[in-house]
């Protein structure tokens, strides 16, 4: 699964930072109908998680009432240069994730 | 006096809506808010939920939610869910955060089945809940049209 992240490479300690996130997913809702009339089961990204420097910052239950190519902004504190780790995963077990690193100045 | 009551009349039937979408609420008896609140009280408030009053497609509405917390160790934003009226699962999505966060502001693209109010209830570290609502009319909905 393909996804843009947008961070800031560079912060000063205590700022808060904008994270944003598009991930390339269908988000198939379950309720649709294929060509020949049979439901296409449901496939959406269910759970998103957003680490920094192993600790866990931002988490989302995602369901079918989220668009597809879901996209999520948010806020954290920049505290310590590091590495962010976004993960996901969807009702196929299909797991997807994006590493961004984050240079931070006292 | 006829044209002033007449004037009373439609200036009463053009806010009869604003009043109701005013007044929306969510309702605490909800089987899926329960779920969240096990029955403690929401409060309509420090939440703002910000979605287009007119969507032409349901499939994908910009949504921004935010909570007034200063998001200290002992006052922050644990957990914003989000509910939809109409769409046929109601819980649409539930962000956690915490006093890391820096700022308690979510944005997101929602899919929405139709004309409806979206809720958002925040759960805070004291326990409380608070909530926000808006009514976004939609043009062409989520689930419906695709083959």
């Amino acid at each position: 699964m393909v996804a843009r992240v947008q961070i800031p490479q560079r912060a000063k300690r205590g700022d808060v930072i904008e994270v944003r996130i598009v991930i390339q997913h269908a988000m198939e809702t379950g309720f649709r109908r294929d060509a020949v009339g049979q439901l296409i089961k449901r496939n959406v990204i269910n759970i998103f998680s957003c680490r920094y420097n192993g600790v866990e910052v931002f988490r989302a239950d995602l369901s079918s009432g989220i668009a597809a190519n879901p996209y999520l902004q948010f806020y954290t504190v920049a505290d310590a240069s590091g590495e962010f780790e976004f993960s996901w995963m969807d009702d196929e077990g299909v797991q997807g994730s994006e590493r961004r690193s984050i240079a931070v100045a006292a | 006096m006829k044209r002033r009551g007449f004037l009373a009349g439609v200036a009463g039937a053009l806010a009869l809506p604003l009043a109701r979408a005013a007044r929306a609420q969510v309702n605490p008896l909800d089987p899926h808010i329960w779920a969240i609140t096990n029955g403690a009280p929401v409060k309509k408030g420090k939440v703002k939920l910000e979605l287009p009053e007119l969507a032409d497609n349901g499939n994908s509405v910009p949504m921004k939610v935010s909570v007034e917390s200063p998001m200290t160790e002992a006052d922050h934003v644990k957990a914003i869910h989000l509910f939809s009226e109409r769409n046929p699962v109601p819980r649409m999505a539930s962000f956690y955060l915490g006093p890391r966060a820096g700022r308690a502001e979510i944005s997101s693209r929602v899919r929405l089945a139709g004309s409806q109010t979206v809720s958002a209830i925040a759960q805070l570290s004291d326990g409380s809940f608070w909530s926000d609502s808006a009514h976004v009319q939609v043009t062409l909905s989520a689930c419906m049209d695709e083959s």
